[in-house]
């Protein structure tokens, strides 16, 4: 079972803040999932062929696209904002 | 004539011949919404709706209209339609305003398309069952005590109620099609990269895919040729340009892989679909078993890429740039508290094994073994399709379940996507075709999963499954 505050630091790292029932809840499941994922450790290693020659499509030219007429709208969903800009808490 | 049960086919027939207008089909349909009790829609667009039929309506006149014009559908609340309402099923975006469409949307609106609402979904397309709404589960048309199947809950029991004649949905482990082999509707997942997923919201980038839920392959086939192709404002999709092809089964070899029918599989869905390859074979196919030898891996493969690819999508999150945003005293405090108050159960429990995946000391032993695995996967369809045009199997293990029966055990509900998430890590296209009921009426797909951009081939042979 993964300790309480394994849980703790993960949820830290994500940002998430989490209840003590949630917590006890979380330590049940991710331990049940992560077991799961044992199950790859008997899988072999890819080799040459299996691997295969990677996906090329994924790149594009680096170019400029105007989103000026949206900004607005974008500006509109800020929960904090002031003069078209985001507010955010002092961080220091 | 019982307006909301048409196809789109006879839909656009009757426009065309003038037997009704698309006001009169967009009213019928908007009742229809109002008086259902299926929870199939977060939002209904009916301003929206009713000017894009009268204007539809005016391009029928002129006679400059296409086979989806004036033709009533909903949208999965996943996908931006500018101007409305933006949920993606979640409290988190409770109030979110789509500031622009997505690129599905917009190709739907340049055909005339009316857009009827927003359909339910599990939170931020997450789960199996569509009970991770945030704002409550979809009913199954066909029993309301239980599950539609997800994550594009609304958008399959939508079309099976006659509520929409079509849906979009988004699939990322096999949301359009185990719902629509739950809902006994036709859906197609595309290959990885034929449909643009700019405005959608993301979920996993290395997997979603948008496609169309329908009530037949025709329909499913109008759908896809005008949603897919090329789009800069999303890298991923190619240069991909439907067409048509008219394959005739006993020209096609239909693998059948062996073990898609292994121990887990209901008795009755082996049997619809052991009957629907019996069929094939009948109308002339060459069926040949064939291995999968790394499926036994894919589920737990998915379960690492997927939620790692979660927890760096949703970090974006953070009660800062739009969505909930929580009071706290420091910047931290805003983010911890936002997020906390904002997902539901199955979103953290996902941001979490993908946090835990991807952290250090752990990276190697998860994440990167999980991303070998699927070159494994991938390289076993690659295999398989030198031997065979198509493969044949279930969909899913079971049909719909119980409203509530796997809600408290994840393992078990992943375990509905067996069947599905193998062609999605390889970015195969795979459809959902209604190929039975089991005794105690529940529908049951049979899933045809074909090679990289052969969705042609995959309709084609479903449209000879469905005629006979």
């Amino acid at each position: 079972m993964i300790s309480k505050e394994e849980v703790e630091r993960i949820a830290k790292l994500a940002r998430l803040e989490l209840t003590e029932e949630e917590i006890k809840k979380m330590q049940k499941d991710l331990s049940e999932i992560l077991d799961y994922f044992n199950l790859l450790k008997k899988a072999p290693k890819p080799s040459k062929t299996e691997r295969g020659k990677g996906d090329l499509r994924a790149t594009r030219d680096d170019e400029t696209i105007s989103s000026y007429d949206i900004a607005d709208k974008i500006i509109r969903a800020f929960p904090e904002k002031k003069d078209g800009y985001i507010k955010v808490k002092t961080i220091l | 004539m019982e307006l909301t049960a048409l196809t789109i086919k006879q839909a656009h027939e009757g426009l065309k011949k003038g037997e009704f207008t698309s006001v009169d089909l967009t009213t019928a349909y908007l009742e229809k919404i109002k008086k259902s009790d299926l929870n199939s829609f977060i939002s209904v667009t009916e301003d929206l709706a009713l000017a894009q039929a009268k204007e539809a309506d005016s391009k029928i006149a002129s006679g400059n209209f296409s086979e989806l014009t004036g033709i009533p559908c909903a949208v999965k609340d996943a996908i931006l339609v500018e101007g409305e309402k933006c949920t993606s099923g979640s409290k988190m975006l409770e109030n979110y305003i789509a500031p622009y469409d997505a690129t599905v949307v917009k190709k739907l609106k340049e055909s005339g398309a009316v857009i009827l609402g927003k359909t339910n979904l599990d939170e931020f397309a997450m789960g199996a069952s569509g009970e991770n709404s945030a704002f409550g589960p979809t009913k199954n048309p066909y029993d309301k005590t239980r599950v539609t199947g997800g994550t594009s809950s609304g958008s399959v029991a939508a079309v099976a109620a006659n509520e929409a004649i079509y849906t979009l949905g988004s699939d990322t482990g096999g949301s359009i099609r185990q719902p629509a082999s739950f809902c006994g509707v036709v859906g197609l997942c595309p290959t990885y990269g034929a449909v643009s997923r700019y405005g959608l919201i993301a979920h996993a980038s290395s997997l979603d895919q948008i496609g169309p839920i329908a009530k037949s392959v025709e329909d499913a086939e109008a759908i896809f040729k005008v949603i897919s192709g090329k789009d800069k404002m999303d890298a991923t999709s190619t240069n991909y340009i439907y067409q048509k092809l008219d394959v005739r089964l006993k020209d096609l070899k239909i693998g059948v892989p062996k073990e898609y029918f292994a121990k887990g599989l209901d008795p009755e869905v082996e049997k619809i679909i052991r009957d629907s390859i019996k069929k094939a074979e009948q109308l002339g196919a060459k069926i040949v078993e064939i291995n999968l030898p790394s499926t036994e891996y894919a589920l737990a493969c998915y379960y690492i890429i997927g939620p790692s690819e979660i927890s760096a999508n949703l970090a974006r999150f953070d009660g800062i740039k739009y969505g909930l945003s929580i009071e706290g005293e420091k910047l931290l405090d805003v983010y911890l508290k936002s997020k906390g108050k904002g997902f539901g159960a199955e979103v953290k429990r996902r941001i979490m094994i993908g946090t835990y995946c991807l952290s250090s000391g752990y990276y190697e032993a998860y994440y990167k073994k999980a991303q070998e695995v699927r070159q494994l996967v991938r390289h076993d369809f690659a295999k398989a399709f030198e031997k065979v045009d198509l493969l044949f199997c279930p969909v899913s293990p079971f049909p719909a379940f119980k409203l509530g029966e796997k809600l408290d055990d994840p393992l078990t509900m992943y375990l509905a996507d067996i069947y599905t998430i193998p062609s999605k890590l390889a970015g195969l296209p795979a459809l959902s075709l209604p190929a039975g009921k089991t005794k105690g009426g529940l529908p049951v797909g049979l899933q045809i999963i074909g090679n990289h951009f052969e969705e042609n081939k995959i309709l084609s042979a479903a449209l000879w499954i469905e005629k006979n």
